[in-house]
């Protein structure tokens, strides 16, 4: 790919950066206690949090597991478990 | 969170540490003004994990310049929009402490001054962390930082914590506010009164750094509650010069609890450095005063 | 009824006549901070804006590196810009200056040349903008007024060329250009716009199609941006000549090759200088010419894209070749004099003599010329070159 000139580069492409390989762990989201109420999302560093049909998501391409959405939670509805224990 | 609409202008994949509280910010602020905006931002931690040449994390135009410009860059584009004839696009600059506080700090004063239509963020995590955790004149006293590192003869930071917000209102501009990530409503309302008024707007934002405060990742909103509980950071508003809102709290936090829970302020537990302590709670007390922070 | 785009022609100062055009050219947005002696232009530009003659957006910044960054900040915005300074202000821009040039943002400046502190010293020399050459910055050099005002109307065209894309600064002596009274010709204001077109960057700041500027690279890429702009300013030693042709078509004078050459023809000295010294060197040459000595003059008006094919040619006939710098690199000599030198090299050409004079103001006269010619031609004669650069008129008896 050519350079652009001056350095100018496009809009959101740090999409290519899959971030989530820098986690050793990884928050899981208890369906059942979710309610959608979306402050995991608006917490989370990452932008990798969606609610959809009423229940948060978490994006694993992304999620460097810091963890903010656990401890944020006021259902306790998510919890943190080591990456690969799936 | 009902209400509040969510369009997300900071891609994922950006370099910020896990749990980084300035990406917390920047999402929240993105949020709060929509898509049409130019962000300007001096060298900083956010731009550096935003902005890699073909990786780009951000979603609207942003410009970065140099550390000690961005207020003059982001004169220079809102003048050139009002040349064009574009009153509506919005004119942002989000900058960190060592930006705001020290090097750009003749610019700030002179968009401040000279009123333009923009709104200035500072996010605050209190050092130059991109370079190593520095201490800038927003680093709080005792804290250690690479700079003052504690010693035999140092207790870390000597000096308060520089006033920005007194600083801003001597310009004498329309809207003067403080926020924390930990209470998100209030500053994206804040991000959008600042817009809503005309002219040059200040608004600083307390960014908790997981790695230069010394906390676990998952700890940053807890953090950011916590200052603002403990009379640390003060949310408050001010318009035209006058103080018009503040965030009270039910109750103060202990001083010595927002302390304990950072390793930059560990030494502090030991016995001689009760007078530093007592500088700090001082420093709350002051706020407690000035701002009317407890509810009764 | 001259066929020429005439506005009117009279006896004007050139800081007056180098503002009336840029006001002609209405910059969207020009930022300003003072410094002597190039405040006469700025105060010009605020009268036209006050009086409602242009629609500028006109900043009074908080300092010249604010200045230059406002400037910075409009040409993002894909709209023209402009400011002038000197000397500590010139050096307090040059991180703004390298920063347009490496993101390709090309907003003018008149620099009115003047020393650097310290000591503190507001007379002329080239000190403050030949520090800014490693900058990408294009820099062109005049020699008068008129020069000036030619050389601001081809300014525009040259650096928004989207082959070319810098900033530009139009270097002119303080005082003796910036202050100084002559005829000169003002141009139409509609000529002069249409000639300088409109700015139209292929990149701009704008929420419909949103970029970043300002990107951090690593090793695998920063060579490419800066041979980027390395090559992009030596491509504009052709927009300068074309800019040239054009306006000579247009508006029947002529100011604009890379260099000027004064007699090189048959020249066995050929003097090398920049800004207004050559007025007075072209006098001395002339009356050396009138004595028979074979003299000449090369003027380079084009330092930066340094115009290295012409020095070659030009001087390449010569035995001697005497440079005239205004400006040193501590220990290292007149910064004109070793970059011909270092052009020279492995070439058949000229020996080299380099002189710093001028400085802070210290006047040259012809006869001073004329002296600076005799030594050398004495020290040829006797085969003894001096090693490095000369400081010229060196009171011995203050050191």
């Amino acid at each position: 790919m050519k350079l652009n000139i001056g350095g100018i580069t496009e809009a959101g492409q740090s999409k290519k950066n899959l971030t989530g390989s820098w986690r050793y762990q990884i928050p899981v989201i208890d369906q059942d206690k979710c309610n959608g109420c979306g402050i995991c999302e608006l917490f989370c560093p990452d932008s990798c949090i969606d609610i959809n049909n009423g229940r948060a998501v978490i994006d694993d391409t992304y999620c460097k597991g810091c963890g903010i959405c656990v401890k944020e939670c006021s259902r306790d509805a998510i919890v943190m478990q080591p990456e690969g224990d799936g | 969170m009902k209400g509040l609409a969510r369009e997300n202008y900071l891609a994922p994949g950006h370099n910020a540490c896990p749990g980084c509280g300035v990406s917390i910010a920047v999402r929240l602020i993105l949020r709060a003004i929509g898509n049409n905006v130019i962000v300007v931002s001096p060298t900083g931690c956010l731009e550096t994990f935003t902005s890699p040449y073909g990786m780009s994390a951000w979603e609207v135009p942003w410009v970065h310049s140099l550390f000690e410009n961005a207020p003059a860059v982001a004169s220079g584009i809102e003048a050139a929009l009002q040349y064009k004839g574009n009153p509506d696009t919005q004119v942002v600059v989000i900058g960190g402490d060592g930006a705001t506080f020290d090097i750009g700090l003749g610019s700030l004063s002179g968009m401040l001054e000279r009123n333009h239509n923009i709104l200035y963020i500072c996010y605050d995590n209190e050092a130059y962390m991109n370079t190593g955790i520095q201490r800038s004149s927003a680093t709080p006293m005792g804290a250690s930082t690479s700079t003052t590192p504690v010693g035999s003869k140092s207790y870390g930071e000597a000096l308060p914590k520089k006033n920005m917000l007194t600083f801003a209102l001597a310009h004498n501009i329309e809207y003067v506010a403080s926020a924390a990530i930990a209470y998100p409503r209030d500053l994206m309302n804040k991000v959008k009164r600042g817009l809503d008024l005309k002219g040059a707007a200040y608004l600083h934002v307390i960014t908790p750094c997981t790695l230069g405060w010394g906390f676990e990742p998952d700890e940053t909103i807890e953090l950011s509650r916590l200052g603002v509980q403990a009379g640390i950071f003060p949310l408050v508003e001010y318009e035209n010069g006058e103080l018009t809102r503040v965030r009270k709290i039910k109750e103060l936090k202990p001083v010595k609890e927002y302390l304990g829970s950072q390793k930059r302020f560990s030494h502090l537990e030991e016995a001689e450095y009760e007078n530093v302590k007592e500088s700090i709670k001082e420093i709350v007390r002051q706020n407690v005063k000035k701002y009317g922070l407890l509810e009764r | 009824m001259s066929k020429y785009p005439v506005k009117n022609r009279e006896i004007m100062q050139g800081s007056i006549a180098v503002a009336e055009t840029i006001g002609a050219l209405e910059p969207g947005v020009i930022g300003v901070y003072p410094i002597t002696p190039q405040t006469h232009i700025v105060e010009h530009l605020a009268r036209l804006v006050a009086n409602g003659a242009i629609n500028s957006r006109y900043i009074n910044a908080d300092s010249e590196f604010s200045a230059a960054s406002i400037l910075y900040g409009a040409a993002s915005a894909g709209v023209r810009s402009y400011s002038a300074s000197s000397s500590q202000g010139l050096l307090l821009m040059t991180e703004v200056i390298f920063n347009m040039a490496g993101t390709r943002l090309p907003g003018v400046f008149s620099a009115v040349n003047r020393s650097l502190s310290p000591p503190i010293n507001i007379q002329v020399d080239h000190q403050d903008t030949m520090t800014l050459r490693d900058s990408g910055l294009i820099q062109i050099y005049v020699e008068n007024i008129q020069e000036a005002v030619d050389t601001h109307v081809q300014i525009y065209r040259i650096a928004e060329d989207r082959e070319v894309l810098l900033p530009a600064m139009v270097c002119m002596d303080g005082w003796i250009i910036s202050h100084a009274y002559e005829p000169v010709t003002l141009w139409q204001e509609d000529a002069v716009k249409e000639f300088a077109g409109s700015y139209d960057p292929p990149f701009k700041v704008d929420p419909r199609k949103p970029l970043t500027y300002g990107a951090l690279t690593d090793d695998d890429k920063i060579t490419e941006f800066k041979y980027m702009v390395d090559s992009a300013l030596c491509r504009t030693e052709n927009k300068i000549v074309q800019a040239a042709e054009l306006f000579r078509e247009e508006f029947g004078n002529f100011h604009g090759d890379v260099v000027e050459k004064y007699y090189t023809d048959d020249a066995k000295i050929i003097i090398v200088a920049m800004g207004s010294v050559v007025g007075t060197i072209k006098e001395a040459v002339d009356r050396m010419r009138a004595g028979g000595k074979k003299v000449g003059l090369l003027k380079i008006r084009s330092f930066r894209p340094f115009p290295a094919a012409a020095v070659r040619e030009l001087l390449s006939g010569a035995e001697m070749a005497i440079v005239v710098d205004r400006s040193f690199s501590a220990s290292a000599g007149g910064i004109l004099g070793s970059e011909i030198k270092a052009n020279l090299y492995h070439q058949n050409g000229p020996v080299l003599f380099n002189y710093i004079a001028g400085i802070g103001g210290r006047e040259l006269y012809p006869h001073s010329i004329m002296e600076i010619v005799q030594e050398s031609e004495t020290a040829f004669s006797k085969d003894c070159v001096p090693d490095g650069a000369v400081f010229f008129n060196l009171n011995e008896e203050l050191l």
